[in-house]
């Protein structure tokens, strides 16, 4: 475990004296303001209206209208944006040659995967705590429920680490960051839309595809439910992703 | 302290290295020596436990460095050909990461830095980012991470492979230093570099090794002369003394019924002689050729390298 963060530590200490960091938390802090902004303006628009036609303002909640939405979008964003974050993690260390440093010291590989995994879901934790003066706001000025709020960043962090888990897999394959970057990019993609097959596939293998869906979990968080069966599916989906991972590492050292 | 027996290595249908076997003893430098693909970084990526071998084990203070290679792995230092380097670290950041991802602990960890980086003598670079340095710093710093753990023993790979020649000089001084505390493994294709540092060398060539010697005696070996090998197709009692009574020959040495081995000294050219008198006594040749001395190809292609450092 001590191992585990030092090597998340050198990785954490690389991220933040990166430019790479900054620029792409910057993007992701102005996409997500102009997002909220928007959906926030369109809120105020309509509780606006409902006060002047009485009876209305009963159907406005700020949850499941401004925060779900929000919550939403920013999974989106994270879609497109955590991919350029795990992108260097074993590519970039392979391209500069510095793996086998971690490979001769006294580490054992799944130490190094973990702290890799570790180092990126602390960055991602910090951009979504950046982004949280949203809701922040939100509280102070009108009454959120605050269980809806905690479960959904709770899913939000499950699946950026499955987006973290499949961006590590993809950087262990290839030592070039841009493959590792649209490879990571398109299996979390394929990975959010594959529930997309459902409707197409029948009963009993839509189900199957519905449940493999990143997004279908997802929504159950966002409405402040917490189930076990969405846990299990996020911590194997993680798990899984760190265990690919594993083994291509480990197979590359024999070839 | 380091046991190797019949190590081999393939990537896919290439073979790196075939059956390799060597020991060495606590303390000792040795060099590998031997041209650019002949199989000296895989023996060292084995060693330093970095590559599983495909057959074969390798025993370093008694454990096996595949099955304990966690253990092994806190005895050893290993400079890989490229130095890892992170180049976006502070050079004292870089050598504290080493040291604790090596097991030194935290408290010791300043001191481990300030230790090497006095020995490899960084004083002055020490808070310079690592990819900003000029190759030789870079090397030292390479250096420098492999020595933080104080390990006993030093894999180098390499360590002074494009550098200049005042470069070349000081990383040779600083190795030397080493040496008195250290079991030094180093490899190199340039040839003086090893006579200078090493006093043991396994010449490696094509994979397998060609020979394991002290210098002094390879060079001597060298000397003596050149080789032919004779096969016939009938020998009788009489053909090793009629071979030994040509002149110029140094010895024969018969290897099976029909076969010789002709040492003569050295530009002898005796092929002709060798011949005619296997003629006259019609003996039959099979085959005449030049006994393959590829130590001497080796040491050829070696100090060819070596005249391009030293220009």
């Amino acid at each position: 475990m001590k191992n585990t963060w030092i090597v998340a530590k050198r990785d954490l200490g690389s991220f933040f004296s990166s430019p790479v960091f900054y620029v792409v938390t910057t993007v992701f802090l102005i996409l997500y303001g102009f997002i909220f902004s928007n959906i926030l303006s369109f809120f105020s628009l309509q509780s606006f209206q409902s006060q002047q036609f009485r009876g209305m303002a009963a159907g406005l909640n700020l949850n499941e209208m401004v925060i779900e939405p929000s919550f939403h979008n920013t999974a989106v964003i994270l879609l497109l944006i955590i991919p350029l974050i795990t992108m260097r993690s074993f590519a970039e260390e392979r391209r500069a040659k510095t793996f086998p440093l971690l490979l001769s010291s006294p580490v054992h590989l799944r130490e190094i995967i973990l702290g890799k995994f570790l180092a990126c879901m602390t960055v991602v934790g910090v951009m979504i705590l950046l982004s949280a003066y949203s809701t922040g706001y939100l509280m102070l000025v009108g009454q959120p429920e605050a269980g809806p709020i905690l479960t959904g960043y709770l899913g939000m962090l499950l699946m950026s680490g499955c987006y973290v888990s499949m961006g590590l897999f993809a950087s262990s394959l290839t030592d070039n960051q841009i493959i590792a970057a649209v490879i990571s990019f398109g299996l979390a993609l394929f990975m959010w839309i594959i529930g997309w097959g459902a409707q197409a596939a029948g009963p009993g293998l839509g189900q199957v595809l519905e449940y493999l869906s990143l997004i279908t979990h997802l929504e159950h968080f966002l409405k402040g439910l917490m189930d076990t069966s969405d846990l299990i599916y996020y911590f194997s989906f993680i798990l899984f992703g760190l265990f690919l991972t594993y083994r291509v590492l480990e197979s590359s050292r024999w070839r | 302290m380091i046991e190797v027996d019949q190590l081999s290595k393939s990537y896919g249908p290439r073979e790196a290295i075939r059956n390799l076997s060597f020991q060495i003893k606590k303390g000792e430098v040795i060099g590998f020596l031997g041209p650019n693909g002949a199989g000296k970084t895989t023996t060292m990526n084995i060693l330093a436990c970095i590559m599983p071998a495909s057959s074969g084990t390798a025993r370093i203070c008694g454990l096996d460095v595949f099955e304990q290679s966690l253990e092994i792995r806190k005895l050893i230092g290993y400079l890989p050909e490229t130095p890892p380097l992170y180049s976006d670290m502070v050079i004292s950041d870089y050598l504290a990461f080493a040291a604790r991802i090596r097991n030194v602990p935290k408290t010791h960890t300043a001191l481990a830095v300030d230790r090497v980086v006095e020995k490899c003598s960084l004083t002055e670079v020490r808070n310079r980012i690592v990819g900003r340095l000029s190759k030789g710093f870079q090397q030292r710093v390479g250096i420098a991470q492999a020595l933080i753990h104080d390990p006993d023993i030093l894999i180098l790979d390499e360590p002074t492979i494009g550098l200049d020649p005042i470069q070349i000089i000081e990383i040779r001084k600083l190795i030397q230093e080493l040496a008195a505390s250290h079991t030094i493994i180093l490899s190199s294709h340039i040839l003086p570099e090893i006579t200078q540092i090493c006093k043991r060398v396994i010449i490696l060539n094509d994979g397998e090794i060609a020979a394991v010697d002290s210098l002094e005696a390879l060079t001597a070996r060298l000397r003596k002369g050149d080789r032919l090998f004779l096969r016939v197709r009938q020998a009788d009692v009489g053909t090793i003394d009629k071979l030994n009574a040509l002149s110029r020959v140094v010895a024969v040495t018969q290897q099976e019924d029909e076969q010789f081995v002709i040492e003569c000294e050295p530009h002898a050219n005796i092929q002709d002689a060798v011949a005619k008198l296997a003629l006259d006594q019609g003996w039959g040749i099979v085959e005449l050729t030049p006994a393959s001395v590829t130590l001497e190809d080796i040491f050829l292609k070696l100090t060819l390298e070596e005249n391009e450092v030293n220009l």
